[in-house]
Parts: structure tokens; sequence; C-alpha cells
């Protein structure tokens, strides 16, 4: 049985990443010629990872499912990144803003992990501008701040409303530039299918060439999984289409424990589901609520337009539930009141599933110039999706599938428990709890990739010793071959649904049962549910063309193929933490106003999944939590 | 409610890059205004797979408009001609019930065909590594407020970072020239303070780069800015022209010689 150590360096929190560095053991500058890494994805952890570590004179090989790293899902954030640079003069530091992302996380993160997060967010903003990111800036030159949820002040930088296509840009240039000086190795349009583990280490991956088929071998002395989130599990999401669970899933499956799936974060501000042929949700920037206000009408079902309800007939419900905070509560309690307005038949729009969020006042106040300035080019999107100048009437908004929190299990080394396979980024469980905060993935991404990957590989490779291995081993061999017989496998069905359909009727059941409120019964009902659409998938997808071909069928079916598996994982999870925190929302633990009630008696622990084979029941690790810093508390944004 | 259209689709498909193409009739039926174009060709996909047919191969990813994986020429417009949109952003309200819609890949002699409407944008990655950063290693950079940056420049260095490499500029050119594309990367980072130590190096090796992969030379007319989804204006060629002159005059070139056009 796999035993659980989350390695955290002892010493006073403020001290314990200063001396862990100091400890991890180093690699010479001529020795580090010698090593292999891998590094699967590109977004901010795997652009910040392949970039760092070859500019320390490492060979990456880095792999990435585009055709190009540029197109990574960072490049789709909005809204900004959070650092502790207290430029506003408004009482922010690192204490604080590790103390936020604890409690916005409803004290289900590790302490030393946020507060080491918190420690380089700094360091992240000075390297970013040197990389040429045009972040936002005052008059007088300097950068600007604004506000996100979960905060009283403003810390988060910003580019306009593309602040992740911003920094991937440049994480992606300095990648480029490595790519140049020939020490990474670019693989582009490749997904990895398996990983390859020898003598109880990581040692490789397989991966399909996605124009022609190919199943290759790469070896390597470490992996690094920057890979990023399962939102996609649900089909609708605010992910890109291509996101997907797959690489993460398959490492699960060869022995890396998956943490806390049941966190997932369902983000307030996207724009609602118009019909049954969608294929994704579009996601308005949290940014939104430091300008908008979002209301319902106070009588139900009414749909008159928002224009001809006065202002005595609306129910402007967060400002009014949460006065200190107002409209920027933190998601998880923003999505949930949403839902409450609308299950409560206050909702508005054809499906009675939406809210409106109103730019009237601040219009008045600070003038339309100034709005177009800040988001112009998201009243803009909105605009396209939906027909309706959002300039002269309210947004419609409603909650989606936005981002996971749940991953592979890492310790503070971000090593998963497969030595040599390290997890970063989104695709790991380590910094968000229950809940993430806004601003706070572009953050996590980054320092993961640029300045805490670097020092703990080295620490990895300096104290292992190394057997020589390469493709020509046999590990190697029957991964290919594993690889190659799910693909026939799935080729050979030749059933009569598409793949889409198999898709969507899971998504619809995983948001139905294990969406923003999750009960024992519909819980259970969801994993009887699961195994009877997975044998049909088995029995009856049909996936069109050949293996040796560009087959985007193909792609997508291994994937779902994956998702049937997760969706059980996530909904026992789900069942098994008897407690609401964050995002996880059981409907029978909360307080008399509706809140999520924690349960730290029985659940102020990580819950790490094992696998144990696939008709087996895998099994529950916990990894205890505690809390020296922030005591936990009901959370109050009131 | 809008009435369901009713469209007949002529589509571009090719096997591979050394097939041969030919264009294919589809009918999409109880099409909803509502759809995005990729949620009709998705729409038309799963008919064909039911069909036992395989279906169109095209990419796409965050449709968002942001990812830049999108884009196909529609009615002869890159990404359908609507100003500052991506492919993914075109809604089927646009469409006149009973129209017939031609959609074909990117035509430029540097992205060859892949699949259908899938081009191989690989020598944009070139660029790229040619000279598009600044070379900062990781952990050398000064606090961020050390260096102001005058807004206006931060805020231009913004509108020519804003491109998603999407190609679309070099498809409607009818030179197949990347200057737009490069031209908007030279600008993000001559005007930034951060970018401008490196300037004229960087605008000799990226346009050298240019022309070593067989793009065409700009003659003004003006088509990227037109189909560039992101607005990316041709004031950034302007630029480039002068970064590349002053690389003329001063850097590299100077003492290497201009290479052949």
């Amino acid at each position: 049985m796999t035993k659980l150590d989350a390695k955290i360096p002892a010493g006073p929190i403020e001290k314990k990443w200063d001396q862990h560095r100091f400890d991890l053991k180093l690699v010479n500058p001529s020795n580090r010629r010698k090593y292999e890494i891998i590094v699967v994805g590109t977004g901010l952890a795997g652009a910040g990872a392949a970039a760092s570590l070859a500019e320390l004179g490492y060979n990456v090989k880095c792999f990435g499912i585009h055709d190009s790293p540029r197109r990574a899902h960072s490049i789709a954030a909005q809204g900004g990144i959070n650092a502790a640079k207290n430029y506003p003069n408004d009482g922010d530091s690192i204490y604080r803003l590790f103390y936020d992302t604890v409690k916005g996380g409803d004290y289900r993160a590790r302490e030393a992990n946020v507060y080491r997060l918190a420690q380089v967010s700094n360091a992240i903003i000075d390297h970013c501008v040197a990389l040429g990111v045009p972040f936002a800036r005052e008059y007088g030159g300097l950068l600007d701040n604004r506000s996100f949820g979960g905060a009283q002040l403003s810390r988060t930088f910003y580019a306009r409303g593309q602040t992740g296509q911003q920094l991937l840009l440049g994480a992606y240039s300095s990648l480029c530039r490595q790519i140049g000086k020939g020490q990474v190795k670019m693989l582009p349009r490749r997904e990895m299918l398996d990983l390859v583990v020898v003598g109880g280490r990581a040692r490789g991956i397989v991966t399909r060439n996605l124009v022609n088929g190919k199943i290759e071998s790469h070896s390597a002395n470490a992996i690094c999984l920057c890979t990023g989130g399962y939102g996609n599990v649900f089909f609708l999401s605010t992910n890109a289409q291509n996101c997907n669970a797959s690489a993460a899933w398959r490492c699960y499956k060869q022995g890396a424990l998956f943490a806390n799936p049941c966190f997932t974060q369902i983000h307030p501000t996207c724009i609602p589901v118009h019909g049954d042929k969608q294929s994704k949700l579009t996601l308005m920037s949290e940014s939104l609520r430091n300008d908008g206000r979002v209301w319902v009408p106070k009588k139900k079902s009414d749909r008159r337009p928002p224009a001809q309800i006065s202002e005595q007939e609306r129910d402007y419900y967060l400002e009014r539930k949460y006065p200190s905070f107002g409209n920027l509560v933190p998601r998880d309690v923003a999505s949930r009141a949403a839902k409450e307005q609308c299950d409560d038949g206050r909702g508005v729009g054809s499906t009675g599933l939406a809210v409106f969020l109103d730019f009237e006042d601040a219009i008045k106040r600070v003038g339309k110039g100034t709005i177009e300035e800040k988001y112009g080019n998201l009243f803009e999107m909105y605009e396209r999706i939906t027909g309706e100048d959002p300039y002269r009437s309210p947004m419609m908004i409603y909650p989606a599938i936005h981002y996971t929190m749940g991953g592979l299990w890492v310790d503070y080394d971000l090593m998963s428990t497969i030595p040599g396979l390290f997890v970063l980024g989104e695709a790991n469980f380590s910094d968000h709890g229950a809940n993430r905060l806004g601003a706070s993935a572009l953050m996590q991404g980054l320092a993961d990739g640029f300045f805490i990957i670097p020092y703990c590989m080295a620490g990895y490779l300096a104290s292992t010793k190394f057997d020589k291995v390469d493709i020509a081993h046999q590990a190697f061999k029957d991964t290919e071959l594993r690889a190659q017989t799910q693909i026939k496998k799935l080729l050979a069905v030749d059933g009569k649904r598409t793949v889409l359909e198999f898709h969507r009727e899971l998504g619809l059941l995983l948001w139905e049962k294990c969406g923003m409120a999750r009960s024992e019964a519909g819980l259970k009902q969801a994993l009887e549910k699961i195994p009877e659409i997975r044998a049909e998938y088995w029995q009856n997808v049909k996936v069109p063309g050949v293996n040796e071909d560009l087959n985007q069928s193909l792609e997508r079916a291994n994937r779902v193929a994956d998702y049937f598996d997760l969706a059980e994982l996530l909904c026992r999870d789900a069942l098994e933490r008897v407690e609401s925190c964050g995002g996880h929302f059981r409907v029978e633990s909360q307080t008399e106003e509706g809140e999520a009630k924690r349960d730290d008696e029985h659940f102020a622990h990580v819950a790490a999944w094992e696998y144990q084979g696939s008709d087996k029941v895998p099994l529950r690790h916990q990894e205890p939590l505690a809390f020296e810093h922030c005591k936990p508390t009901q959370r109050s944004y009131k | 409610m809008t009435q369901n259209l009713n469209l007949t689709l002529k589509i571009w498909r090719q096997a591979n890059s050394d097939a041969r193409g030919r264009f294919e009739t589809y009918q999409a039926r109880d099409v909803s205004p509502e759809m995005s174009f990729l949620e009709m060709l998705d729409f038309v996909n799963e008919e064909l797979t039911k069909e036992g047919k395989e279906p169109i191969a095209f990419e796409h990813d965050c449709r968002e408009g942001i990812c830049g994986c999108c884009g196909a020429v529609v009615n002869g417009r890159a990404h359908g001609g609507l100003a500052g949109t991506t492919l993914c952003q075109v809604h089927m309200r646009h469409f006149a019930n009973g129209s017939t819609v031609v959609i074909e890949p990117w035509r430029a002699r540097p992205f060859k065909v892949l699949k259908d409407l899938i081009v191989d944008r690989s020598p944009f990655e070139k660029l790229q590594q040619a000279g598009g950063f600044i070379s900062v290693n990781t952990g050398s950079a000064p606090e961020a407020n050390s260096i102001p940056v005058k807004r206006e420049d931060a805020e231009l260095a913004m509108d020519a970072a804003a491109c998603i490499g999407c190609g679309a500029c070099v498809a409607a050119c009818p030179n197949a020239s990347a200057m737009l594309f490069v031209s908007a990367k030279v600008s993000h980072l001559a005007l930034l303070p951060q970018g401008k130590a490196e300037a004229l190096a960087r605008a000799h090796r990226m346009v050298a780069r240019m022309d070593e992969l067989g793009f065409g030379n700009c003659s003004n007319e003006a088509e990227c800015e037109a189909a560039c989804p992101k607005r990316v204006k041709i004031a950034n060629i302007a630029r480039l022209n002068r970064e590349f002159l002053k690389a003329a005059l001063f850097g590299p070139i100077a003492r290497k010689g201009v290479p052949s056009a």
C-alpha cells in the first residue's frame, strides 16, 4: 500500500522554502547536459518548466497536442494574475495573499505549499515584465492592479481581458528561444497515451503522432506532467475542446494517486446555455464583477425586459447577502447564490437559468469610455455570441464548470507517488484546496514551471542513481502494445452512436448529479448509471477512419474512454466526502443560511485515491491537513 | 425565435498533403441561428459519422477566439469576413436561409494542407524561434516597477501582442507574406524598454528567416489588416520597416550585407 508523505520541510512557514532550497542537492552545470527531461504540455506550467530547465542546461523534450505550444488553454485566461506586491499600498503582504488563498480554498489546501506560492508570486511579475508581457499601466508608467473575488484589496495584474494570452505568449517566447538554441526539442501534435515505469521510476512516455497515427516511445530521467485539468469530463465547460484528462488518468492507472477529484470549480459568470447543439460554454471574466452588479427580479417568473424592471423591483442579492464583499464574493459562493435564485424561480432569459450582470451604474459613474477601456474585448465577445449589446442592456450569466482543483497528488517537491513523475499546474491538486480564487491559476502555473520545478528537479536528479534505460527496454514495448490495443479496440466496435453523443450523455449526468449541488442519493444514482453508459460505449460507439491518419474522432474517443472512469472516481470521492467545502456542496451539509458547512473533525484531509485494477474499487488514502496559521472558521463574506 | 436554417455547404476535402483535393457538397439542415459556425460543422460531422463517412477535419480548440487554432476561408473571406472575428466566433445568424457556403483551407505556399481544412503553420514557429523573444533567463529580472513604461507605449505594444498566430494574414495576402505577423512581434517587443536592447537584431533575424521560409514580400495590399481577427494594424509593418532600416544602417546587415530579395 502506498504511504503518503507530503515531505513538508520543518521550520517556521516563512523559512521552509529557503531552507528546503538550501537542503536540496544541486546538479553541477557541466553534468546537467547528461540528463533528459520530458515535459508534457505547453501551457504556463509546461512552457515555463521546459524553458527554465533548458536555461539551466538540461536536455528537454517538450510535447504538445497542438500545432504550436502557444495554443495551450492557458491562453484563454482572461482576468489576471495575483501577486503580493502591495503596489496600491492597501495592506497586502505575502502573508495576506497566503491567508486569503487558504481561506478562499475553504481550508482544504496545504499551508506550506500555499505559503511558497505567495512567496514566489512577486518574482513571477518581475520575470513576466522582463519577458515583455504588456501589463496594464498607470499614466505614470507603473503597473496597474485591480480587484478579484475573495480579496478586499487590489493585487491582480492584468493585460486587458487577455492576461492568460499575454502570459502564455511570454512563457512561449522563452520556450521558443530554447528551441532555437536546440536546448529544447519540441514535438508538436503529439498526444501522451501512457507513462512508462521502469524499476518503480517514471522513465518515459508513449505518444501518438496526431498527423500520421504513429505510436512513439520517448525515454528520460524524469517527466513533468503539465497537462491541465479535467473539466471537460462534464462535456459542457469553459475548457477548450482539446483539454482532456487522459495523460493524468493513465498515470493514475500506473500508480500515481489522484487527489480530491470532487473539488471542481464552477465559475459564476459564463454565458448561459442556448441549446442542445452547444459545444462549449464561454466565460466572462470575474473582473467584470469589479464594476458589474448582479441582480434578479424580485418577482418570480418576471420575464419583462430588464429596462422595464424598476430599481425597487430588483434584488441585488449578492450585495444584500454579503454587504462587505458584495459582488466580489468568491466563485463558489457567487455560483451557489445564482443557482439558489434560479431554483427559486427568479432566473431570467429564455430558460430561466440566468441572472443579470449590469453595468448601467458603472457606466453612469465612470463613463462608457472607461468601461470600454477596461472590458472592451469582453463586451465585444459577449455581443458576438449573444447578439446583444451589454452597454445597453445587462449581460445574462450563469455558472459553468471552469477549473478543477483536484488532480494528481504531489508532495512538497511536486512529485507524484511515482518517483520521477512531477505534476505541475492545474494537473496537480496542491494549492487551491476546495475552491480556487480568481487570478490564482496563472500564478500557480508560472510558479510551478519557472520557480519551483528547477530546484525540485535538481534535488531529485542529484540524489538518484539511474539505471541505463532506453526505448529498447521491454517496458516501452509493453506500454506501446497496450496503447495500440486500446486504439484497435475502439476502432473495431463500429457501433451506432457517435463519441460526442456518449460524451454529452455522461456530461449531463455528471452536471446533474455531481455539479453545483450533490446529494447521497444523486451520487449513488450516478455511480449506477456511469458503468451502464461505459458498457454501452464499448459495445456501440462508432469511431470512423483508421489509426494511421489524422483522425480527430479517434483522438476524442480515446479521451472519452477515460472520462467514464474519471467520472466514477469523481462521484465516489464526492460521496465519501460528507461535508460541504468550497466548490463541493453536499446538500446534507449546509448552514441555516444555505452556505457550505465544513466538517473539520472528519474531513480536514486530502483524499487521495489509489487505482486497484479496472473492476476494483480504488483505495482511499488520507493526508491530514494541519492549520497552524490560518485557523479554520466558517468562511464568512458578509 | 428566429427560424432554423438550411444551407448547402461546399467544403474542400483532401486526404493528406500529397493527395489531390476537391470540393464536396453537403446539406446542413435545421441549423439553429444561435449555433456557432464550428458547431454547425460539428453537427454536419455527426451526420457524416452516422452515415459511415469520414467527418471533415478542421482545427479548433478554445472556441473563444483566442487560441488561434481555427480558421478557414468562408465564401472567399478568411474567418468568414466579420470584422475582428475568428471563425469560431461567427454565429449562424449571419447566414441567410437557403444560401450556399463555400469553405476551404488557408491557401498559401508556406502552409501546406495536412487534411481537409487543416494546414501546417509550423513556419510561424520558425519565425518565433528566430527572434520573437527577449533574451532573459528565469531569475535575473529586475523589480517589475523599476523601469516605468509610457502608458501609450504599453497600449501600442498590447495592440500588437494581441496577435493569435492564426495565419489569416498570410492566407489573405496575394503574396502570402508574413509581414503583419512578424511586424506585430517586432513592434510589441521594440515598443517596450525591456525589448529594445535586441530590437535591431530581432528585426533582422525574423525578416531574414521569413524570406528563407518562402513567405512573399509585402506590396501594401492591406488585405492582412482587413482579415486579422484581432485588428492588428499595418502600422506595425511601417514600424518594422523602420526597425529594419535601422538594422540595415547600424545592425548586423550593415556589417554582413543585405540578403538578396
